[in-house]
Order: C-alpha cells, then sequence, then structure tokens
C-alpha cells in the first residue's frame, strides 16, 4: 500500500455528504489512516454516506475509529449510514457505540498544588505505618524466637541447615576472592605511603587492623546482603504472590517460624563463620603482597603481626557479624512478605532488599566504630 | 468431512511430545476448520495444555508436523512467524495479565509493538475492546490483582482479540467462574464467534462450555485425538469416552444444553 493514496475521500456539500473509503483500511493501515480521521472537517451537518465499496480488507479497529470520529466532528444530528457491501462487524461496532457512555479510562488528576501535598501527606503516613510494621516484625521474630526456644522442633534444624549451606557455605568462593584481592589492594596502596618514611614493615599493622577490625567483617556483610539479602526478599515473595503464605497461615502455620526464623537464625551463623574465613583470606593477601612486594619473609610478617594485635581486634570485628546478619535478614524478608500484586512489586521490594541492608549494615558499623572509640575497645 | 478443497486452519499430523521417558503425545492427529469452535478436552495429564503450547510453537514437537492455513509452522521465516502470530489470539489459563501494567495497557500492548497509532485512538481501540467483552470502562484503569476471576478471563479475552485475530485459542476459559459468570463467558463466545466470524480452539472441563458452544471437540485418549461431532463422541466406545460424555455431570449439562 503507498501512503500516497488518500484513504478518505470527502464530497458533497451543505447537508448533503459522501465519504468514499478506499484502498487499505486494515489494522495495519491504521497509522496512516488516523492523521486523515482528524482532518474531516467540523462542520458535517445533514446526512453522510459511507461508502465501503473500494475500502479492502476492513479491520474493527480503523471502522471503530472512523465511527468515533464521526461522532466527534460535525453536529451531533449528522445522519450516518453505510453502503457498499460494509464489513460484517459494522453493526455490532454501531451497537456498541450507542451503548457507549463517558468514561475516563485513566483517572483525573487533581492540579499541582494539591497532588503534591496529598503525596507529601501520604508519604508522611506511609513512613509512620512503615515504622510500626517493622517494630511489629521485629517483635514478632523475637517472640518466635522465644517460643522455639522452649519447644526445640520449632527451631526447624533442616531448614535450618539448608540455608546455612545456601547462604555460608555456597558463599565462601566469592567472599574469599574479594577479601584476598581488597586486602592486597590495602597492603598495596599503604607500600607505597609507607614507603616514603621507610616504614614499609608498619604494612603488616595496616593490613592487620583494617582486615581484621573493618574490612572483612564489612565486605562479608555486603556480599551477603546482596546475594541472601536478594534471595531471602524474592524468595518469600514469590510465595506470597502464589498464596503460599497465605496456605501455611490457612493450615495454622506461621510464616515467621517457617520462612523468616530460619533465614535469620541461617545468617546468625553463616555470617560470622564467613567473616572469619574472610579475615584469614584477607591477611593471607596481605602476606603475599608483603613478600613479593616489600620482600617481608613470612616469618617477620607472622611476628610482627603478633605484635600489632591487641587481643580485642579480631573479636571486635567478629562481634558484629552476628548484628549485620539479624540486619540483613530481617530487612530482606520483611520486604518480600510485603510484596503484593504484581510482579513489578516483587522487582522494587527485592532492590529496595539490597539498597536498605547495606546501607543499615554501613550505617551499623559506623555506630559500632563510634562505640568502640568511647568504650576503648 | 470437510469441503474438499477447503484448507483447514490448523492441522496436526503425527504429533509426538515426550518429557524424558513419559510419552504424552504419539502419533496425534487434529484438524481444525474455519469459523468453528472446536473443543478440546481430555484427562488431566493428558497434555492438553501441552498440545495448544506446541501448536503455538512455544515448545518444539519431538516429531510431526503443524500446519496453520496451510503452511508448516516450523519451518517459517522469522517475518511470516511474526505475521502468523499475529494472526492469532490466545488467552491462558490463569489470564496471563501483565500484573504491572493496568487492564487498558494491557489490551494496548500487542496494539503499541505492531502498529503506529495515536494515545486517542489506542484509547479507543482499549474501550473498544472493553466492550466487546462487555466489561465496564473503568475496568480499564485497574490493575489485574484488583479485578475478579471473571473479569481477569474477559479481560485476557480483550487483550487476543485486540490485534482483531481470525483464530482465537482459549486455555480453560471458564476454569474457576462460577455457573452464572461460565454461563455469561459461553455466551459471550458465540455471540463473538457469530459476529467476528472467529474460528476458536478451546480447551475446556466445563462439560456445560462444551455442550453449548462447541461444534466438534477432539479427546485426548490413549495419547492420541479422537475428533468428531458431539453427537459422534456421545455413540463412541472407548471407555474413557463413554465415561466422560456419560457420566452424571455430562447428562445434566447434556440437558441442559439441548433442552
Amino acid at each position: 500500500m503507498s501512503p500516497s493514496i488518500n484513504v478518505l475521500a470527502l464530497e458533497g456539500a451543505g447537508t448533503d455528504w459522501r465519504l468514499h473509503l478506499n484502498g487499505d483500511w486494515s489494522l495495519a493501515a491504521i497509522a496512516h489512516i488516523e492523521p486523515q480521521l482528524e482532518d474531516l472537517p467540523a462542520t458535517l451537518r445533514g446526512t453522510l454516506v459511507c461508502d465501503w465499496s473500494r475500502a479492502q480488507s476492513p479491520g474493527i479497529g480503523p471502522a471503530w475509529a472512523l465511527l468515533m470520529r464521526l461522532a466527534e466532528c460535525g453536529d451531533p444530528h449528522l445522519q450516518v449510514s453505510h453502503t457498499g457491501d460494509p464489513p460484517h462487524f459494522l453493526e455490532l461496532l454501531q451497537r456498541l457505540k450507542a451503548e457507549r457512555h463517558a468514561a475516563a479510562l485513566v483517572p483525573a488528576e487533581a492540579p499541582i498544588l494539591e497532588r503534591s501535598v496529598e503525596s507529601l501527606g501520604r508519604w508522611a503516613v506511609r513512613q509512620g505505618t512503615e515504622a510500626g510494621g517493622v517494630i511489629e516484625f521485629f517483635g514478632r521474630i523475637v517472640s518466635v524466637l522465644g517460643q522455639s526456644l522452649a519447644r526445640p522442633r520449632a527451631l526447624r534444624i533442616s531448614s535450618l541447615a539448608r540455608h546455612i549451606y545456601e547462604t555460608g557455605v555456597t558463599a565462601i568462593p566469592i567472599v574469599s576472592l574479594i577479601a584476598f584481592l581488597i586486602s592486597v589492594i590495602v597492603a598495596y596502596l599503604g607500600a607505597q605511603q609507607l614507603n616514603k618514611f621507610g616504614a614499609d614493615i608498619f604494612v603488616v599493622d595496616l593490613v592487620t587492623i583494617a582486615v581484621l577490625r573493618e574490612m572483612g567483617v564489612l565486605l562479608t556483610a555486603i556480599i551477603v546482603a546482596g546475594r541472601s539479602g536478594s534471595a531471602f526478599a524474592a524468595e518469600i515473595g514469590v510465595m506470597q504472590l502464589n498464596e503460599e503464605t497465605d496456605a501455611l497461615r490457612a493450615m495454622g502455620m506461621n510464616p515467621i517460624e517457617l520462612l523468616v526464623v530460619p533465614r535469620t537464625l541461617a545468617l546468625v551463623i553463616a555470617l560470622p563463620s564467613l567473616t572469619v574465613i574472610a579475615d584469614a583470606m584477607g591477611l593471607a593477601g596481605g602476606g603475599l603482597l608483603s613478600l613479593v612486594n616489600l620482600h617481608i619473609p613470612l616469618p617477620q610478617f607472622v611476628s610482627r603481626l603478633r605484635e600489632s594485635l591487641s587481643p580485642t581486634t579480631f573479636w571486635s570485628g567478629l562481634i558484629k557479624a552476628p548484628v549485620f546478619a539479624v540486619l540483613i535478614a530481617m530487612v530482606g524478608t520483611y520486604r518480600g512478605m510485603q510484596v503484593r500484586d504484581s510482579a513489578r512489586e516483587l522487582g522494587r521490594l527485592t532492590t529496595m532488599a539490597v539498597v536498605q541492608s547495606i546501607f543499615l549494615v554501613i550505617l551499623a558499623d559506623a555506630l559500632f566504630a563510634v562505640l568502640f572509640v568511647q568504650i576503648d575497645f | 468431512m470437510a469441503a474438499a478443497g477447503a484448507i483447514p486452519v490448523i492441522r496436526v499430523r503425527g504429533l509426538v511430545n515426550r518429557f524424558g521417558a513419559q510419552v504424552v503425545h504419539d502419533g496425534l492427529d487434529m484438524e481444525v476448520r474455519e469459523n468453528e469452535i472446536f473443543g478440546i478436552v481430555g484427562g488431566s495429564g493428558t497434555g492438553k495444555s501441552v498440545l495448544l503450547h506446541t501448536i503455538l510453537g512455544l515448545r518444539a514437537p519431538d516429531a510431526g508436523t503443524i500446519e496453520m492455513y496451510g503452511r508448516d509452522v516450523q519451518r517459517l521465516a522469522a517475518a511470516d512467524r511474526s505475521a502468523l502470530v499475529q494472526s492469532y489470539g490466545v488467552t491462558f489459563q490463569n489470564g496471563a495479565l501483565i500484573s504491572s501494567l493496568t487492564v487498558a495497557q494491557n489490551i494496548q500492548l500487542p496494539l503499541r509493538e505492531y502498529h503506529r497509532a495515536s494515545e486517542k485512538t489506542l484509547d479507543e481501540l482499549a474501550e473498544l475492546n472493553l466492550d466487546l467483552v462487555g466489561l465496564d470502562r473503568d475496568a480499564g484503569a485497574k490493575y489485574p490483582s484488583q479485578l475478579s476471576g471473571g473479569m481477569v478471563k474477559r479481560a485476557a479475552l480483550a487483550r487476543a482479540l485486540c490485534l482483531e485475530p481470525k483464530l482465537l485459542f482459549l486455555d480453560e476459559p471458564t476454569a474457576g467462574l462460577d455457573p452464572i459468570s461460565a454461563a455469561a463467558f459461553d455466551q459471550l463466545l458465540l455471540y463473538l464467534h457469530s459476529q467476528l466470524r472467529l474460528t476458536v480452539v478451546m480447551i475446556t472441563h466445563d462439560l456445560d462450555t462444551l455442550f453449548r458452544t462447541c461444534e466438534r471437540v477432539g479427546v485426548i485418549v490413549d495419547r492420541r485425538m479422537i475428533c468428531g461431532t458431539l453427537d459422534e463422541l456421545l455413540q463412541n466406545r472407548n471407555p474413557w469416552i463413554h465415561d466422560y460424555f456419560h457420566g452424571p455431570r455430562a447428562r445434566a449439562a447434556d440437558k441442559d444444553a439441548h433442552g
């Protein structure tokens, strides 16, 4: 179909009009038909005859667009009739048009000022209920945990083992690799600076303290938040969409006990274990760089390491791990439980779970840093 | 039999589908003629949905040919394949509406993909399709999760109709509906079938729907299909078919539909 053909030809004058429909009138040609419909004069009155005899393979969509446009342009008393073997569905369309009542497909939007005030108010209320929801969620976890300590069967050992495997054991390679590489980077940068003062040996102190106090646990927590926080949210979210959590509730089981507590406990066990591994790999990385780049032999590295360690260095890192674990597990499972209705919600809340758990981990780390300085830990 | 020379809309020959050691279809033949409502029935697990997926090209069969309008769908070039896909509409068992889009946006989705039209026209076409399936205009602004089961089925049908197909595939269109909604859906289907001259292929477990709407029925038994009119199948001596059409529910449905 060449686009040069006019699909509409209007002839007549006064109160007697005839509209010839030419060429391709299928749905595929709608892009071409539409602008010509828009060009119909708004002054039509009297009678209008649509001649379909030269329209090829007329489609429902274009026919409907024609009827709509004819109803808009011209005066409301315009008499429209059809000749020339009109398509079989035209009668149906005319009937539908007659029954047509105005209803907006999209709700009308309020003016911008009202809308912004309204959205601010809604945001505030949402934040309020959200905070309440988080506190309630935390309370439930604690109460379920309390109950299950009295009733060990409720701890669901097999489920716990599965989650420890998925969140902990399978994360060992990536956590090790990243801890190793980061400590190599720290040692390398430190060596460059300390070299200026001839204080190469203090690279060992730098690496040891950085890895054990901060880097090991923080990196591990961030990796676990990305891996397992998202997995928790997505897993529980899909269960929500499938009404699986409703089914559990209906069978008298508590989704918090079944889904949330095992994940939280698993992470509380897995994250500190991973942190120990990350610490070890970090020290190994520092040792390797010291040997290769600074020519500090391994026995010297180890003895310097012993000297630089205070009794609390290792524990000040590790003690943070269970706290981070609880934060990550809670945010992930809470966001998962919030999923309703749509696939988009699932994506939004999974993203939110990861971003918020990483944020909370770093915030908590900062608070720990202040605390440890204050109590000189 | 079909009139000599008339090409069936769908012709399946010697279809074999296997999942590992489990053979679902073994030499299944099926033929759908122009402008009929063809029902597919069979027990649970006999591969009704697998058959539909295979016809739609969502699953490659292990053997056999599938022709639509006389052309082998497995050997189509990409452009022909796209044209073919646009020539039929499909509704899935649970509606399969895109949950992040409103009903109107769901209907407009294929229109936007394949055609260029102004927002105004797109809205008008969405309204038209809502009207066609008997949904209120307000339903257009709702999200699928806000709709009842019957409305989801209708909205899915509206989306299937929006590209003006000549051929419609329905996977259990009345499953999960109350009898009144299901009967209304049957009415709607018959109405659209006569008004828009559609060919309909429908998987259904609903005997009422089957007796009210279908001209011919294909029953999947023993990994093959037995096709015929309802009257022919009522006479069939295959034990499963006999039980299916002469069970207590079938007798009631038959009485209902034929007085």
